[in-house]
This record gives C-alpha cells, structure tokens and sequence, in this order.
C-alpha cells in the first residue's frame, strides 16, 4: 500500500534536485557573466583606444613617444612633453609624499595613544575622499597664489644659484606650474600610500616586535630593523599604488600646472600631463590626426598606469597574504 | 657606552618628532582645504543657488539647479547600473569563485581597476557610446560613471561576502537550499548592510568625478532632464566656471565644490559611524 506512495515521492523529491540543479547552473553562469564584465570593461578600453588611436599610430609611428611637438594647425603630433609632464610630476609627488606617509604610517602603528588611532587614521582617510577637482581648486585660488608670493622666492634665492640644480627654480615665480602640480598630486596619494603602509605594518607579528621592544630596541629602532624588513614588498606595493593614482590624475593637474605643451628645465615653469593634455583638448579636437593622437596619449598612459598598478597589486597581495586590499 | 645610549635616544625622538609633523602635516591639509571650502562655498550658498539656473556669460546671479538636476539623474543611472553587475560579481567572486583561475584573475583586475585612471575611461565611453550614438548625453556619462563605481562594488561585496562563516552557508545546505537561494537570500541577506555600505561609498567616489564626464555628458547652461541629450553636472560646471573670468560664476564653483565635498564626506563619515556601532553590538 505504502510503495507506490513513497516512490513517487522520491520521484517529486528526485524532480525536485534537478531543478534546483538546473537553477544554481544558471545561477553561476549568470553571476560569472557579470564578473566578465570588467574584465571586457579592461579589453575594451585596450581595443577600443588602439582603434581611435590607429591613424596617430600610423602616420608617428612609435617616434610619437619621443617627439617634443605638438602643433594642431601643422598636424604634428608626439607625446614627449606630455609624458615629461605626466612621470616629473609624479615623481617628485612620491618623493615628497613617500617620507611623510611613512611618517603618518609610523605614527598611526608605533607611537600614537589607542584612543586617538581611529580618528586620526579617518581623517587620512577623508583627505582620499575629498574630489580631485576640490583639489583643483584649491590649488588654483589659495595654494598657488600662497605658493608664489612666499614659498618660490625664498626657494630661489637659496638654492637659484647652486650648479646643476639652480635651473630646476630658475624663471618667474607665477604659483602654477610642475612643482605646484608635484605639491597637489603628493597631498593626493599620501592618503593611499599612508593606508597601504599602516595596513601592511600591522601584518607584523607583535612576538617579533615585542622581542625587539624586549631587548631594548627604541621605537625608531624596531621600525627600522623591524617592521621595514619584513613589510618591504608591501610598502613597495603601496608606493607603487601611489604612483599609479599619480600618473592618472586629471583634474586637480589640469587646475596647477599651467597647461603649456612644452618641455623646460625649470620646475617652476607650467608645463602639462597627459590626462591635463586630454581635459584641455579633447572637447574641442577637430577630428583626424589631432584627435587620434589624443587617443593614442590615452592609451600610452593607460598602458603605463596598467603596468604600474599591475605590479602594485601584485606585490601588496604577496605581503597581505592571499586576501589582497 | 653612555654616549651610544643617548645618540640611540636622540635618533628615536627625532624620528618620532618627524613622524608627528608628517601626521600634522596631513591634519594640516585636510583641515586647510575644508576650511577653504566652506569659508569661500557658504559665502557663495543663497537659496538662487538651488531654484536658478547657470547664468549665461556676462550677466548677474544665477544658480546650480541644472546642474544638480542633472548630476543627480546621472548618479541615479549609473548606480542602478553598477550595482546590481557589482553584487552579482561579487557574489561570483566570493561563491563560486575561491579557487578558480577565471575569479582570481578577474579579482586582480578588478583591483587595477581600482586605480585605473578615470579620463581614460571617459576616452572609452566616447569611443564606445558618443560616436556610434550620435553625441554626447545624459546616458553616456551615466554609463563612465558606472563603470568607475562597478570595481568598488564588486570588491565590498565580495569581502563583505568571505566574512560569512562557512557555517551559516552549511545550515542552509542542510536543510536542502539551492546554492543560489543560499547566496541571495542567506548570505547576501547576513552581510546587507556591508554591501549597503559599498554601494553608497561607490556613490560618494563617483560623486566628485570630473575627467570622464567631460567627454560624456558634456555640460547643458540649460535645465533639462533629457538623458539622451548633453546635461549639465556640477564637476564640469565647477570646472569651467572656476577657471572664468566672471566673479559671479567663479563664487558659484565654490558653492558647487562645496556641496559636492559635504556630500562625499557625509558618505564618508557616516558609513564608519554606523559600522563602528555595529562593531561594538
């Protein structure tokens, strides 16, 4: 009497399973879809670049990425002054912002009192939440102007005169320009450096740190023989990630640097980015040649950036630990 | 021996002092710049600044209501684009996707972009949208907007998702539920307010973004809330009327660049508030 009962409820149970079966295959299929996206997202902007920036590529060859001229009425495009102005400013932004995220990141790990950890490290936080053009602006109305009247005088006068590095404050001090625009780009990346720092000095076993401690090791001492030795590769990661944000930024490089597409030997002078090249021109490219070597200035620092953030990355994923940032 | 002891004590405390004047130094331009911000923005806020739109060169007054219009209708799109692609491929990443080459190679891309400079996403979306659509809209800049804000979303979701004990997911295997109803209606459902939390911090990173815009939504001086056409957005009105000649449009950019800070920093501020309550339930 029973049987017939039962297997036809190990039927519908058996039906049951496969639905669901049918439905968590469809489920993984459609969320993998999704996960595609950005990687499609990567090569698309890859293809779609090239593509625009074929006729530059063409007409330039690779002698675009050497080439100091950039003059629309006669057609001549190359991308030297771009990428002298997009890697010096970037530079001297991580020279200057290297030291003092490594200060804060030191602070915020070894020295601060606990109570005040949070706030503080939120507050850092905050100055990376803050829109690239507030930066821009800022750096235009108040930073500049200061910058000119007080900080570039004296900065001539003391060092103008030294051999070999006197050019670098050589010309009229007028606030815009490559080393306003390094200043602006350094406040920018600090936060993302300092966060990278602190997060990887604090994978530091404290058994390690407490030995050092133990034995009598000031505080400097164990970072120094301590906590930078064993956190080295992230903290390479994390400049590297600044560096990354650095070459990349648009805006608030657009507002200081004073946008002018040539190279010159001071870093007082206005020079222009890449990305600061693109904000300026592109809305009123005329189409053809000018307008395909604005994408192929695109893809140049998209690439570099690529490589930089690639590397980043990589290095900041082997220091945490397969969870990465 | 004594001497070696106080060189030691005299390098410690200048490396200390150093690093309080690098974490000072931090404060410091944190607080110069919201103290910028607000003196200049609140001197430019009055109540034209919302019912007005942007003035035309040259003459008096005027407000930001196109342009806030307009910003809002295109976060508005790109975050109902960006989130549901971003939750479901962190629920991807998180579920199905621990030990797979595919999920871990779309999580180091992900990551990169991340970082990826945004004008060159806006170079994409022109290629992409704006030529093979006739011209710059509403929809474009949504589109590079999303996009940005997709990576911010697929990684909260996905972090937030691991901190889901094995356990849980277990008791609803056993009593017989479908992977996916796991996924969506346990798991998703225990981190919600984590996954609230990214999308709202992708918003606030959105919010401010000025360079793809300008090859996307371009700008409207007009009120318009037609998404196929060019919109006015406040970054590209704060970022042409900053560097104009007009003192009118110029006080405008300070109030724009004001209200764009206040709400990206309350974002900010007030997902780390509500977590740490939550942390110490």
């Amino acid at each position: 009497m029973s049987e017939p009962s039962a297997t036809a409820g190990i039927d519908l149970h058996a039906k049951q399973v496969r639905k669901f079966r049918l439905q968590d295959r469809f489920f993984h299929h459609s969320t993998q879809v999704f996960a595609f996206v950005v990687l499609a997202a990567l090569v698309g902007i890859l293809v779609s670049l090239s593509i625009e920036a074929w006729p530059s590529l063409k007409a330039f060859g690779p002698s675009f990425l050497w080439t100091n001229v950039w003059s629309v009425p006669d057609d001549k495009f190359g991308a030297l002054a771009a990428i002298y102005g997009t890697v010096t400013t970037s530079v001297l932004a991580l020279l200057i912002a290297v030291p003092v995220s490594f200060g804060i990141a030191l602070f915020l790990t070894e020295t601060c009192p606990l109570w005040l950890r949070r706030p503080l490290g939120t507050a850092i936080e905050l100055l990376a939440g803050i829109p690239s053009i507030v930066y821009g602006i800022w750096g235009l109305f108040v930073f500049a102007p200061l910058f000119a009247d007080h900080i570039q005088p004296p900065l001539q006068a003391l060092l103008g005169d030294v051999p070999i590095i006197g050019g670098w404050f050589s010309g009229p001090p007028i606030g815009v320009g490559i080393l306003t625009a390094s200043i602006v780009l350094a406040l920018m990346v600090i936060p993302f450096i300092a966060s990278v720092m602190r997060d990887v000095f604090e994978t530091v076993p404290h058994v390690l740190k407490e030995s050092a401690y133990g034995i009598g090791c000031t505080n400097w001492e164990v970072v120094r023989n301590v906590v930078l030795p064993y956190t080295r590769v992230g903290v390479i990661g994390g400049i590297m990630l600044g560096l990354g944000r650095a070459l990349g930024e648009t805006m608030a490089v657009t507002f200081v640097i004073g946008n002018a597409n040539r190279i010159n030997g001071s870093l007082f002078a206005p020079g222009t980015s890449i990305a600061s090249t693109l904000a300026n021109e592109f809305g009123e490219a005329t189409p053809g040649l000018h307008i395909a070597s604005l994408f192929a200035l695109g893809l140049v620092l998209f690439i570099i950036t690529f490589i930089v953030l690639a590397i980043s990355r990589w290095l900041i994923s082997r220091s945490m630990g397969s969870e990465g940032l | 021996m004594m001497k070696l002891y106080t060189r030691r004590i005299w390098i410690n405390r200048i490396g200390i002092t150093l690093s309080m004047a690098a974490m000072s130094l931090g404060l410091i331009a944190l607080l110069w710049i919201l103290w910028t911000l607000f003196s200049k923005g609140f001197a430019a806020l009055n109540w034209d600044m919302f019912t007005q739109d942007t003035p035309a060169p040259g003459s008096e007054g005027g407000g930001l209501r196109n342009a806030i219009v307009g910003s809002g209708l295109i976060l508005l799109f790109s975050m109902l684009i960006s989130t549901p692609i971003g939750i479901l491929a962190g629920i991807y990443l998180a579920e199905f996707g621990r030990v797979s080459k595919f999920a871990s190679f779309t999580r180091f891309m992900t990551d990169i972009m991340l970082s990826a400079p945004s004008i060159v996403i806006g170079l994409f979306v022109y290629a992409l949208f704006v030529t093979t659509t006739g011209g710059f809209s509403g929809w474009a800049g949504s589109l590079s907007l999303a996009l940005i804000a997709i990576p911010v979303v697929v990684r909260t979701t996905e972090n937030m998702l691991k901190l889901v004990p094995t356990s849980l997911r277990e008791a609803a295997f056993a009593v017989g539920a479908p992977r996916w109803q796991v996924s969506l209606k346990v798991t998703l459902r225990a981190v919600k307010s984590g996954v609230v939390t990214g999308v709202l911090l992708a918003m606030a990173r959105i919010t401010g973004e000025t360079a793809p815009l300008l090859f996307t939504a371009l700008n409207n001086q007009f009120f318009s809330t037609n998404m196929d056409k060019p919109m006015g957005n406040l970054p590209v009105v704060i970022y042409q009327f900053a560097l104009s000649p007009y003192d009118n449009w110029v006080n405008l950019a300070w109030g724009g660049a004001l209200l764009i800070a206040f709400l990206v920093l309350a974002v900010n501020i007030g997902v780390r508030v509500v977590f740490r309550n939550k942390d110490k339930r």
